[in-house]
């Protein structure tokens, strides 16, 4: 546990928009309307995009296991060679780990991840899992949406809606990895 | 991520582990239903080989076209090099159809270091003359990581024709850059008199070497580089240093063995001892493509160096 702000907030301070408990109710709401459009858990998978909308589909595969009992498969999707901004930086992106021990196809995939920004991270996500197998469905759950879409992309189970300018910047910590639970907005870029 | 692979000693300790940690994902990569991913489209690769070698040709052939990288395969024979092209000829009509890298294998060690002087495009040298085989290194380094968990520690033998070998000269740099010691083993002839500035020790018999490895690293008996006499024959050979059963009981339990390929099975290393679970030679194969799509997504992935750019980008 890190005491105060966690690390990693480049300069400005940061306001919370959302503190461990409204993401613990946020994830059991979620995870309820998951079921509810599955109608249960059959031929569920969940796969989460690397980094933290994997613990986010953890987090969900243990809420469906409390309500229904059944154990949902969980993958994480490292996006990186998949994205359109390759050849534009100055450097290679770093690479996370894939590891997705199921077959996606004819599964009812539920992609997770902690913000839904410019679209672009989903669209590689979409791209990346239909060279796994061909999925029977696919459906978007985000903790965040802070709008500003560039591509026809929209989440199907969603935490919260907060509307945001271009110009802050939306930071999603995590128990697993930052030590502590928060949705902070702040100032910068991203 | 740097610009060229000419030398292992062009990378720093840390670009190592970089690059064995994006070959991972890779792996990764090769387990499944399709294994290819985008991130190299739109780029050129051309395989430049002025020595035969099937292997190593389509072992980056797959590498890059699973990165979805168009690929050009010019090979000496039968090409303009044939009737007499130079070198640099070559290389500035690649650079005029636009090559994002060249990997080059050539008899003459150096060439791949002169053929970046004349091209923008990233260079990765696939074996030239008895200089370097860097590659090669890495992915051994990388098969010697997945069973050990680190490189760093490990004791391994190199057994064989150190001398003609560039196998051998950049897998000791490589260990000795990775903390592991590295120890070069054959008849004097065949041991280059250099061989103790590499960072390795040396000994010209293999028996009390193997009880003390964690790695048995068998070099391939280069019968074409073999005009002179450097031993007297094949079956002496064998007898002193060819990998057989009975040296491979003196082996550790968890020593595993490992060849560049060819091999020549009953010189260096017995038949039956190459299919043994503990040699390694086709894993090493397999993690080849995967080492060879990381360097090629590590040093084209970045961003584009514009037409009639300088050869450094850095």
């Amino acid at each position: 546990m890190t005491g105060g702000h966690p690390a990693g907030t480049a300069g400005g301070r940061e306001t919370r928009l959302m503190d461990e408990t409204e993401i613990r109710r946020a994830t059991t709401r979620i995870a309820h309307e998951i079921l509810e459009r599955n109608k249960g858990p059959g031929d569920l998978v969940l796969v989460g995009i690397a980094a933290r909308g994997d613990d986010l589909a953890r987090r969900l595969a243990a809420e469906i296991r409390r309500i229904e009992g059944a154990d949902v498969p969980v993958g994480v999707l490292d996006i990186t060679f998949y994205r359109d901004d390759i050849g534009l930086r100055a450097d290679a992106p770093e690479v996370h780990e894939t590891r997705i021990g199921f077959d996606v196809a004819g599964k009812t995939v539920v992609v997770v991840d902690d913000v839904l920004y410019t679209g672009r991270t989903v669209r590689a996500a979409m791209d990346e899992l239909v060279d796994f197998g061909r999925p029977r469905a696919m459906h978007l759950a985000v903790l965040v949406d802070r709008g500003h879409r560039e591509l026809p992309i929209r989440a199907d189970f969603v935490g919260k809606n907060v509307p945001t300018r271009a110009d802050e910047r939306v930071r999603v910590a995590l128990r697993e990895v930052d030590g502590e639970d928060a949705v902070l907005l702040g100032e910068g870029p991203r | 991520m740097i610009k060229h692979l000419l030398s292992v000693n062009d990378l720093t300790r840390e670009d190592v582990v970089r690059i064995l940690d994006t070959a991972e994902s890779f792996r990764e990569v090769g387990t499944r239903v399709i294994k290819k991913v985008p991130a190299l489209r739109g780029r050129t690769v051309v395989n430049l080989f002025y020595e035969d070698s099937t292997r190593t040709r389509i072992s980056f052939e797959l590498a890059a076209k699973r990165l979805s990288a168009d690929v050009i395969n010019f090979s000496t024979s039968g090409s303009s090099v044939a009737k007499g092209e130079s070198l640099k000829d070559t290389a500035l009509t690649l650079q005029a159809m636009g090559a994002d890298a060249i990997v080059i294998r050539h008899s003459s060690s150096g060439s791949p270091a002169t053929l970046t002087r004349w091209v923008s495009a990233s260079v990765l040298n696939a074996g030239d003359g008895t200089h370097e085989h860097p590659t090669q290194a890495l992915l051994d380094l990388y098969t010697m990581r997945e069973r050990f968990g680190q490189v760093d520690g490990l004791k391994v033998a190199i057994v064989g024709d150190v001398l003609h070998s560039r196998v051998a000269r950049s897998l000791t740099f490589a260990l000795s850059k990775m903390g592991a010691e590295a120890t070069l083993v054959g008849p004097p002839t065949l041991i280059p008199p250099d061989a103790p500035a590499w960072g390795a020790t040396v000994s010209h018999e293999l028996d009390p070497v193997l009880p003390k490895v964690n790695v048995c690293y068998v070099l391939r008996v280069q019968r074409e580089r073999q005009r002179r006499q450097f031993f007297p024959s094949v079956r002496e050979y064998a007898r002193f240093y060819g990998l057989s059963r009975e040296r491979v009981a003196m082996l550790p339990e968890e020593a595993m063995i490992m060849h560049p390929g060819p091999m020549n099975r009953g010189v260096e290393i017995a038949s039956d001892v190459a299919d043994l679970p503990r040699s390694v030679i086709t894993e090493q194969v397999t993690n080849g493509i995967a080492v060879r799509m990381s360097l090629l997504y590590l040093m084209l992935a970045g961003e584009r160096v514009p037409e009639g750019g300088g050869a450094h980008a850095a």
